[in-house]
């Protein structure tokens, strides 16, 4: 439908990303030994979303894709959202 | 396999012309409208096999009490032929089979998007189902906990669960893998001029679908790899005896295979769509609303999962959420259903084969999607939960549906798949016997679940004998009729087909009967003011 455009992300921003990645996963595993008690799970998760962001974003090239992708990841992420809640709209109220 | 018709400049892709010849031309060909039709030839072996084990249930069942084999055995037949019909024939099925061959034809491409991935795909649907049948016949024996390998007992059975659990994990990346293909197909490779509120509504339907196959399947996948955890590693996510929760993998369970019925049934309303237009040589009514109805139904479908779970435990509020939205799906598919009987209202019918079984699918599907609505509402279901009355549903919708709408496929596009006709009088026949056969072997199941008649019961009281027997004798008359369909489309050579023998609109009845290995000499395009079924 469009010509194709390829974009060259720098070994530099790599880098980077790849260092905030290791970073996050240590935080990860420091967050471990500290006792957050209800929050650890909530923690854990917060990291591990940063982390998909960053994925999605930089090695997966949404930052450079049309926003048609963004729709798509947007519309996915919604789906999982509302999966979520009706899923609790069982465990919550038993 | 190798005819063809001298008028055609260009070799017709049953003709090998790569660098293989018979058999390995087949296997290594990327062509996706050979992979459509190895895709039917596998699907139906493995249909045959479903039936007969099918039949094999309802002769054992002709009688109260143990007639030929014991309850173990059946526990098995009916979880293999739940796995063999559900995982590698309906699921994969007319998506696989005319979304491969038919699809990238109506939009005006020569292939998919990714041909190597389509034939990647096939194999892995191949190894996928060799691996589900291995597991009748490896380890402790066939596994017996049903096509829905519900935990806690998939978890603590001695059976072969791990092997089923696993082909049927190995399908569901070729489900994935095909409905990537397709997304990014039918974005990227419409002809010129074909805006997506142009497409045919075939390829709309198996839009919708594509997205269910790359959404919800992977979340089975998940689960079934984590029964392999539970029984090899003892991680308790189900099983409460390691502090797991079984309706935990209910939802999981479901999240999937619910929305798996609409991949199953929405290519199949995609096929209606194209075969009522055509044999009423008349516009199709509420094009927009069609197309639109398709999404509404793969979104809302999504979230309906729980209906099957009334009686497992949940919260009464959860029950009351999903039947609501049990409710809504319905509505989409009404819309559905008022659409083809609008479309062939004053149009110029004509009752050839293919317009017969779709007759017989709207018929079908609607006392499946009726009695649907019954199971949906929290009282009734409470009643008739677990019985032969659920039984006949899922059959009225999976086969009445989906298999009647894949007759209806094979008859329409029969003449474009091998370049020529077919015996109209035998395919009137054989639709006498699969539609007379399949009420009765599944309408006395609805009447002996109301009566209470359990599913998956090897013995039953007396009562019920009649209900049975009936049904024994519907499924002789539904194999007498797919042996006369297999006779008329396989055993004779008919008469040379013509290029549009239906007066079809859409792309794939303006090239040669059977299509050019890269399907058009000069790629088509669709002018401003063109629709996809522009009948005059």
């Amino acid at each position: 439908m469009h010509p194709e455009t390829v974009h060259i992300t720098p070994y530099r921003t790599l880098a980077w990303v790849l260092i905030t990645l290791l970073g996050l996963t240590f935080i990860t595993i420091t967050a471990t030994w500290i006792d957050l008690s209800a929050l650890t799970v909530a923690v854990a998760l917060l990291i591990a979303t940063v982390k998909a962001y960053i994925v999605l974003t930089y090695f997966m090239h949404l930052k450079f894709e049309s926003s048609l992708f963004r729709v798509f990841v947007f519309m996915v992420l919604f789906i999982y959202v509302l999966v979520i809640a009706f899923t609790l709209s069982d465990y919550l109220f038993r | 396999m190798t005819e063809e018709k001298t008028h055609h400049p260009e070799p017709s892709y049953l003709v090998d012309t790569g660098k293989y010849k018979g058999l390995m031309a087949w296997l290594t060909s990327t062509d996706h409208k050979r992979i459509g039709l190895m895709y039917m030839y596998a699907m139906m072996v493995f249909f045959a096999v479903g039936v007969i084990l099918g039949m094999v249930m309802r002769i054992e069942l002709f009688w109260p009490g143990q007639q030929f084999y014991g309850p173990q055995a059946y526990n098995g037949i009916f979880t293999i032929h739940g796995i063999i019909m559900i995982f590698t024939v309906v699921i994969p099925g007319l998506a696989a089979v005319f979304g491969n061959f038919s699809m990238p034809i109506m939009i005006g491409a020569r292939d998919v998007a990714f041909p190597r991935l389509n034939l990647f795909s096939f194999y892995l649907y191949v190894i996928g189902a060799a691996i589900a049948l291995a597991s009748q016949f490896m380890g402790n024996g066939p596994p017996d906990t049903g096509w829905t390998f519900y935990a806690p007992y998939s978890i603590q059975t001695h059976t072969n669960v791990v092997a089923a659990v696993f082909g049927a994990f190995v399908l569901g990346f070729s489900s994935i893998l095909t409905g990537l293909n397709f997304i990014v197909t039918m974005h990227r490779m419409r002809a010129p001029g074909m805006t997506f509120f142009k497409m045919p509504l075939f390829p709309w339907s198996l839009y919708a679908t594509a997205w269910i196959q790359v959404l919800a399947t992977p979340i089975v996948g998940i689960t079934l790899l984590m029964i392999i955890a539970e029984r090899w590693l003892r991680i308790g996510f189900f099983d409460p005896s390691l502090g797991g929760d079984p309706v935990l993998y209910q939802h999981l369970f479901w999240i999937y295979s619910h929305p798996a019925v609409y991949i199953m049934i929405l290519p199949a309303m995609g096929v209606i769509t194209e075969i009522i237009p055509t044999f009423s040589q008349k516009k199709i009514f509420g094009y927009k609303a069609i197309a639109i109805s398709s999404l509404a139904i793969a979104l809302v479908g999504y979230f309906v999962w729980a209906h099957h779970m009334y009686t497992s435990g949940m919260s009464t509020t959860a029950r009351w959420v999903f039947s609501l939205l049990t409710f809504l799906v319905a509505v989409p598919s009404a819309i559905k259903v008022f659409n083809w009987v609008t479309t062939m209202y004053k149009g110029s019918i004509s009752l050839k084969p293919p317009f017969l079984f779709a007759l017989g699918f709207i018929f079908l599907f609607m006392i499946g999607g009726m009695t649907g609505l019954s199971l949906g509402a929290l009282a009734t279901n409470i009643h008739v939960h677990d019985t032969a009355y659920v039984v006949a549903h899922f059959h009225y919708i999976v086969f009445g549906g989906v298999g009647f709408a894949f007759f209806a496929a094979i008859f329409y596009w029969y003449p474009k798949m091998y370049g020529r006709m077919y015996n109209f009088k035998m395919a009137n026949w054989s639709f006498v016997f699969l539609f007379t056969g399949f009420n009765l072997l599944y309408f006395p199941q609805f009447i002996i679940g109301m009566m209470g008649m359990p599913r998956r019961y090897f013995d039953y009281l007396p009562q019920f004998t009649l209900g049975h027997q009936l049904s024994f004798f519907g499924g002789l008359l539904l194999v007498i009729g797919f042996i006369i369909m297999l006779i008329t489309l396989f055993s004779k050579k008919g008469a040379p087909a013509p290029d549009n023998p239906w007066g079809g609109r859409t792309f794939e009845w303006r090239i040669p009967s059977p299509p050019p290995v890269e399907n058009f000499e000069v790629m088509p395009e669709m002018a401003e003011n063109e629709q996809p079924y522009d009948y005059k």
